[in-house]
């Protein structure tokens, strides 16, 4: 709204870069990679949730005509106790390895076991069957609070529980990897201040991130030792740190080639299949492609947690927050390392909490381990906070956004967990739906019979900052071509080369973005955090001005004067000197004899994001006989920042807002008592298809960001954490039944209508 | 292992064999045997509709029909709908109208979405959400995605009465 004039390019919809190749099918995914020579795999996965493995022999798979490899665990060298720094923070090698292929134990259906490279997929896959294995079943532990019981069975014999923040760690093996505690203020007396106390607690389900690319990786190791990976990542510099690690290979040995990803959402950042396709190509001496079938994602790769939370929360006569305490144990499947220390600090940061505590619990059981899902765990505390927000604002006859506009989070409010927030967009957000259309017009009639309802929730998440770099060359006709290290999972080659034009006063067809190999470019950290835009925009903006530093020298050395009497005029993208004026496009021409190439360079390594907020709005009806309950309305309110690409910024808010409703009202992993996921297809693990869902309203609040040169903030997350909250509260409004369980499933729904009844 | 069959087709307007197993898709034929990866995989069971080709007029999904199934049959993949002339008018709409994001699920979206519109020039919203509930997209909530279906539907309606014929999209 603000500062879409303010730009030339930013706020202008160029058609993407990348776009006719994937509107053509040209575009290289993942299973797209073909090498000369190339042989497929297909891997042996368990089918138990938890046994030991008592003996594994390969040998009559080798002996089957056409195959050539077969690799195992004891195919990749034992890390020992090491912890590896990955970029995105400490890894517990003897872990990763052991998700990559399981060693003593098997500790979910579906863990991988044994790979087989064969000439074909089906001699591959003939081969798996011809693994022998037997299996010594243990009990299988699903549920966070069962795995917290002193008495359960224990899953990882070296995992105590760390206290986070006290520093201390227990000394016996457990199932609670993590303690986090948070405190501010003091509760107890924040709580008497109170009129209205709420606490409810909160189950929900294990949900998948369901990108449509299935993880494909391809990987040749030659007899120099030196590995090559093509992968659809959303970060080739982790995957190269992690493939080092996992197979002993120096860093500087392997070549991670990102292909397209065809969709990530935060579960394409762990390598699953790199190392067992690279063992495989050393074993066999000839390029592996090895792919993954959808069973497999679901059942192998990172959902995100299920969880089980308690939250309480006071406010007092005038509608303002007094206190409020969360508890929360997130199940982190396999291995430890759910987001629960992330959704800790999440849950009240939309609110100016004066006293509150947080508790949150990181907890092995017998599922895929746990990975990021976009904002990874703030969806999950919101549904909480703002379904418990929602019944106070209700028994207190409060509007909700006026309530979340007395309350809001602002530039000097200070965290739960402690930091304090610079200029943030929360009430904006609340004051730009307050005067949407979509909430002061009244609830629609039914469409199908059923009860109407309407319902808010507010969400937030970080963005991250960390590391990114970039480069760029002029080319003679004045074109700029533009290596990036971070894959483009959406959009972020035009919206990284837009921000590059602007610095230079050209347009986006004249940059030429590519998403280049490890080698190819400096360390970029992952696609990942809502950070690309904005982290990498700071490298291409960086690299911008160094093209016009080096530029002025060149004009300099044409106009044979000093470079301090040049100087480059964005409006006009052209150096004025004395007397005299080039355009860019003409000096770039020259360049290559004045001075020689032009080529800029930049990074973004301190910059770090204020954060952003959204408020969304639905309206549904639910049918009481049924518990289906159908989406007629929604129109989601968020700071953007500045948005550089409208059509892909809004892209990103619808797109947040159906993963959400998916989560609200259908997606779950459906487990029987043994730990099989009994719904491990996309027909039965349902997500939104196009008639599930009406078009979604986006209301692009711009509140700049000032740690970045174009105000840019991270769009992509936070559009998925209000969902599941402002449609519960919705039905709520419709059937007067509030959802205290995650999916709000039809059958969910029904059972606590009729209990109502 | 079964004997390998020849398969002639007409792909993409031109006559095309190619040999393959009696167990191997046409998924996997289109992708591993010819080259052809424009069509993507992403389930192996129907259910997300990205290998959605055009198999004698109808579309399917390329995963559920066996190679020698398409004996005699006339294909068109996601390769045959732009020309040397350039991009089709739904890869344009789509294009323009940012109705992708990563991707993957853009081309069984296109090939959908042409057929459907050859059927019915005019659609509602609710006619374009109903015919294309078969191709999952997890990206873009879908919302840019009908109003692109829209955008051709409007802009480009003689072209699907006048080309689509030709091009044997039905």
């Amino acid at each position: 709204m603000a500062t879409a004039n303010k730009y030339k390019v930013i706020g202008t919809r160029p058609v993407r870069h990348d776009g006719v190749d994937k509107v053509t099918g040209r575009a290289r995914y993942g299973a797209d990679t073909k090498i000369q020579g190339m042989l497929y795999s297909a891997m042996l996965r368990s089918p138990h949730a938890h046994a030991k493995i008592k003996r594994l022999d390969t040998s009559k798979a080798e002996k089957l005509p056409g195959v050539r490899a077969v690799v195992t665990a004891k195919d990749l060298p034992d890390p020992g106790t090491r912890i590896a720094q990955l970029g995105e923070g400490a890894v517990c090698m003897a872990h990763l390895t052991r998700n990559v292929l399981a060693r003593e134990k098997v500790l979910y259906k579906g863990h991988a076991i044994a790979a087989v490279a064969a000439d074909n997929i089906h001699i591959a896959e003939e081969a798996v069957k011809l693994i022998e294995i037997e299996y010594e079943p243990l009990p299988v532990l699903l549920d966070v609070r069962e795995a917290m019981k002193p008495s359960a069975i224990v899953l990882n014999d070296d995992v105590r529980c760390e206290e986070v923040g006290a520093g201390t760690t227990g000394s016996t093996p457990t199932n609670v990897a993590k303690h986090f505690h948070f405190e501010k203020g003091n509760v107890a007396d924040g709580f008497a201040k109170a009129k209205v106390v709420v606490e409810r607690e909160f189950v929900t389900g294990t949900v998948h991130q369901g990108y449509i690319e299935p993880h494909a990786a391809t990987a040749t190791w030659n007899p120099d030792g030196r590995v090559t990976i093509w992968c659809c990542t959303q970060g080739s510099f982790t995957v190269r740190q992690q493939c080092s690690e996992l197979l002993g290979v120096p860093l500087g040995h392997i070549k991670v080639v990102p292909t397209e990803i065809g969709g990530g959402f935060g579960g394409k950042i762990s390598v699953y299949l790199e190392p067992v396709a690279a063992a495989l190509s050393k074993k066999s001496g000839k390029p592996v492609k090895l792919v993954m079938d959808r069973a497999a994602v679901l059942e192998a790769t990172g959902p995100t947690p299920a969880s089980y939370m308690k939250v309480k929360i006071g406010v007092d006569g005038d509608g303002k927050i007094t206190a409020g305490t969360a508890y929360m144990a997130f199940d982190a499947g396999a291995f430890p390392g759910s987001p629960i220390g992330m959704a800790a600090m999440c849950a009240f940061a939309c609110y100016d909490v004066p006293n509150g505590s947080v508790d949150g619990y990181d907890v092995c059981v017998n599922k895929p381990r746990t990975n990021a899902y976009r904002a990874p765990g703030a969806t999950n505390g919101a549904f909480a906070v703002e379904s418990v927000i929602d019944e106070i604002c209700e028994k207190l006859k409060l509007d909700p956004l006026e309530f979340r506009a007395k309350n809001a989070a602002k530039e000097g409010t200070r965290r739960v967990d402690g930091p304090v927030f610079p200029r943030i967009g929360m009430w904006e957000t609340v004051d730009y739906l307050k005067k949407s259309e979509h909430y002061s017009t009244p609830l629609p009639k039914p469409k199908f019979g059923g009860k109407v309802g309407r319902g808010v929730a507010s969400g937030f998440w970080f963005n991250c900052g960390l590391k990114s770099a970039a480069f760029a060359t002029v080319n003679t006709d004045g074109s700029v071509s533009l290596s990036l290290g971070t894959t483009d999972i959406g959009g972020s080659r035009a919206s990284i080369a837009m921000q590059l034009a602007e610095t230079l006063g050209l347009t986006a067809t004249d940059i030429n973005p590519n998403v280049v190999d490890t080698d190819a470019v400096g360390y970029n950290d992952v696609t990942g955090g809502s950070r690309v835009t904005f982290a990498t925009g700071i490298a291409a903006y960086e690299a911008g001005e160094d093209i016009k530093r080096q530029m002025v020298q060149r004009a300099a050395v044409l106009w044979d004067v000093d470079p301090s009497q040049v100087s480059y005029d964005v409006a006009t993208a052209s150096l004025i000197g004395p007397g005299k004026n080039i355009t860019f496009k003409a000096l770039a021409e020259q360049v290559n004899h004045c001075g020689g190439p032009v080529i800029g360079r930049g990074f973004s390594s301190e910059a770090n994001q204020g954060g952003s907020f959204g408020t969304h709005c639905v309206d549904v009806e639910v049918d009481p006989d049924t518990g289906k309950t159908q989406i007629l309305r929604y129109t989601i309110s968020q700071d953007v920042g500045t948005a550089v690409h409208p059509s892909y910024v809004e892209g990103q808010l619808q797109g947040g807002v159906v993963q959400g409703i998916g989560w609200a009202l259908n997606e779950e992993y459906w487990y029987d008592d043994k730990g099989v996921m009994r719904n491990a297809s996309y027909l039965d693990y349902r997500i939104p298809t196009i008639y599930d869902v009406p078009m979604i309203d986006t209301i692009l609040v711009e509140v700049p960001d000032p740690e970045h040169p174009f105000g840019v903030r991270g769009v992509g997350e936070v559009p998925i954490v209000p969902p599941p909250a402002a449609v519960a509260n919705a039905i709520a409004n419709a059937v007067g039944v509030r959802m205290e369980k995650l999916p709000m499933s039809p059958p969910n729904l029904l059972k606590e209508i009729l209990a109502g009844k | 292992m079964a004997k390998k069959r020849v398969v002639t087709t007409t792909l993409n307007g031109n006559q095309t064999e190619f040999l393959c197993e009696p167990r191997q898709t046409l998924l996997e034929v289109l992708r591993d045997n010819l080259d052809l990866t424009g069509t993507k995989e992403g389930c192996s069971n129907g259910n997300c509709g990205a290998c959605t080709v055009i198999l004698n007029g109808r579309p399917v999904d390329s995963c559920l029909v066996l190679a020698v199934e398409a004996e005699g049959a006339t294909l068109r993949t996601i390769e045959g709908v732009a020309t040397a002339a350039g991009l089709d008018p739904i890869q344009k709409a789509f294009l323009e109208g940012a109705a992708l994001q990563c991707g993957i699920c853009t081309p069984g979206f296109i090939m959908q979405s042409e057929w459907f519109l050859s059927q019915n020039p005019k659609p509602t919203e609710d006619e374009i959400r109903f015919n294309l509930a078969g191709n999952l997209c997890r990206c873009t909530g879908y919302d840019k995605i009908v109003r692109s279906v829209q955008d051709a539907a409007t802009t480009w309606q003689d072209h699907y009465m006048k080309n689509c014929h030709e091009k044997g999209c039905h």
